[in-house]
């Protein structure tokens, strides 16, 4: 039943502006002409699938998965987890999800990131799992830090993880990031606030979940992720010339 | 008041900035070791039926620069025209490749077998084509093209014949620069602006 029908068009008034002069970067790589759309084929409603085989023990352990467990990654240990459905509600099992991610110190372990801010030798910052039957998912991980970022004078980027998912159509395929619920940053950082309607700004914010934490171990943020859904009726025209 | 909608809202999009790399290929964004191999390294194994064919370009962005931080994927049918998991595809097919631009140069290179032609909607036959995601700082919602070839028959095609602007077509088709050697550049913005789909 989830697998029929085309995919329900994107509402795009819900997602940021591509073309926004706050985030400098956008300004020379957003379309300026307007998108070709059309009622997706095969092409766009199948998808790659991902084996449970494709997983190593700690690949959705960050706070482990640098040093192979030998020893833990330095801050704030939290419990990322949350579900991911569509937008007819139904959970998405089996999924590919990615995460990435700056250490405690807002330091990201790559060659271009050249804040002050020390590298934690046992933290690298990526992670993967998939989703359970019921498309929950978990990551182990340390809470980042706000880092500075080159775009006005003095912006800074919230604490942030970047989340990649695949969903079972190629159409469905989204990046976004979570923010952490309290963080004053968010209000001020040019690429959050791409997203004009602070409803949905908040949809990316991830509520301290206690009931998830674990006593004297970590605390958990609780993020659930919504990919497009598929159009279901019983009725299905054939457009002429499609 | 009315009964309220049961449908949810997709999550919004963000950039997947100047780190995607260290996400979805850390071997290659010098993270090696935390997993086996990167995902997606080729659409094909040995044995792939097919022609095999090289695919060349790069991402410019509005002025004119190859973008070195630019992150592809594809996602394609076999040479009959099945994608992975459907009945009778070719098991050495994945379809599926993440491809990142060079740091140095820019330029991007994908090895597939060329797909055959798929079904549209509504009995329609698609000509060969293959699905691209195009993601990078500055990018705020992942941009999806088609790769079509320029020695196939393309004149039927649904989607390209949706193109009012018969110019803009050329954004979409690869050009033969050789034996199964094809270029593929993407232009973000401006002249020759590829054609982005919403579907
Ligand atoms: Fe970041």
């Amino acid at each position: 039943m989830t697998d029929q029908g085309p995919l329900i068009p994107r509402n795009r008034e819900i997602h940021p502006n591509p073309y926004d002069w706050h985030y400098k970067t956008s300004v020379s790589r957003s379309p300026s002409l307007p998108l070709l759309s059309m009622e997706s084929t095969p092409s766009e409603e199948t998808g790659p699938r991902f084996g449970h085989s494709t997983l190593g023990a700690l690949d959705n352990n960050l706070i482990l998965n640098w040093t192979k467990g030998e020893a833990s990654a330095v801050g704030e240990r939290i419990l990322m987890h949350g579900r991911v459905m569509d937008e007819n509600g139904r959970p998405v099992p089996h999924t590919l999800v990615e995460i990435w991610q700056a250490n405690a110190g807002g330091r990201y372990r790559h060659i271009k990131d050249t804040y002050f801010a020390p590298l934690d030798p046992n933290f690298g910052g990526c992670g993967r799992t998939i989703t359970d039957e019921n498309g929950n998912y978990e990551f182990l991980t340390i809470r980042p830090g706000a880092y500075p970022w080159p775009n006005r004078g003095n912006d800074w980027r919230p604490m942030h993880i970047h989340i990649s998912v695949f969903g079972h159509s190629f159409g469905q395929r989204l990046i976004t990031q979570m923010y952490f619920e309290g963080d004053p940053l968010i209000a001020r950082c040019p690429i959050a606030n791409t997203i004009k309607d602070r409803g949905q700004l908040d949809r990316l914010v991830a509520p301290l979940d206690m009931a998830k934490a674990r006593p004297m171990d970590f605390l958990a943020y609780k993020f659930d992720i919504v990919l497009r859904g598929r159009r279901q009726t019983m009725f299905e025209n054939k457009i002429e010339g499609m | 008041m009315v009964q309220s909608l049961e449908t949810l809202m997709e999550t919004p999009s963000q950039t997947a900035g100047p780190y995607v790399h260290i996400g979805c290929i850390p071997t290659f964004a010098g993270l090696g070791g935390i997993y086996p191999e990167d995902l997606g390294l080729s659409p094909i194994s040995d044995g792939a039926k097919g022609e095999i064919v090289t695919i060349t370009g790069s991402v410019f962005d509005g002025t004119g620069w190859a973008m070195r931080d630019a992150l592809l994927e594809s996602w394609q049918a076999d040479a009959a025209g099945k994608f992975a998991g459907q009945d009778g595809a070719d098991p050495n097919v994945s379809g599926f490749c993440r491809f990142a631009a060079d740091k140095d140069t820019g330029e991007f290179t994908l090895r597939t077998v060329k797909p055959g032609p798929v079904p549209g909607r509504g009995g329609a036959v698609q000509a060969p084509h293959i699905s691209l995601w195009i993601v990078a700082r500055g990018i705020n919602i992942g941009l999806n093209t088609r790769v079509y070839f320029e020695d196939e028959d393309n004149s039927a095609d649904p989607l390209l014949a949706r193109i009012e602007q018969r110019p803009r077509v050329e954004t979409l088709i690869a050009k033969r620069t050789g034996d199964g050697q094809y270029r593929f550049d993407i232009r973000l913005q401006g002249e020759g602006e590829t054609v982005f789909l919403d579907i």
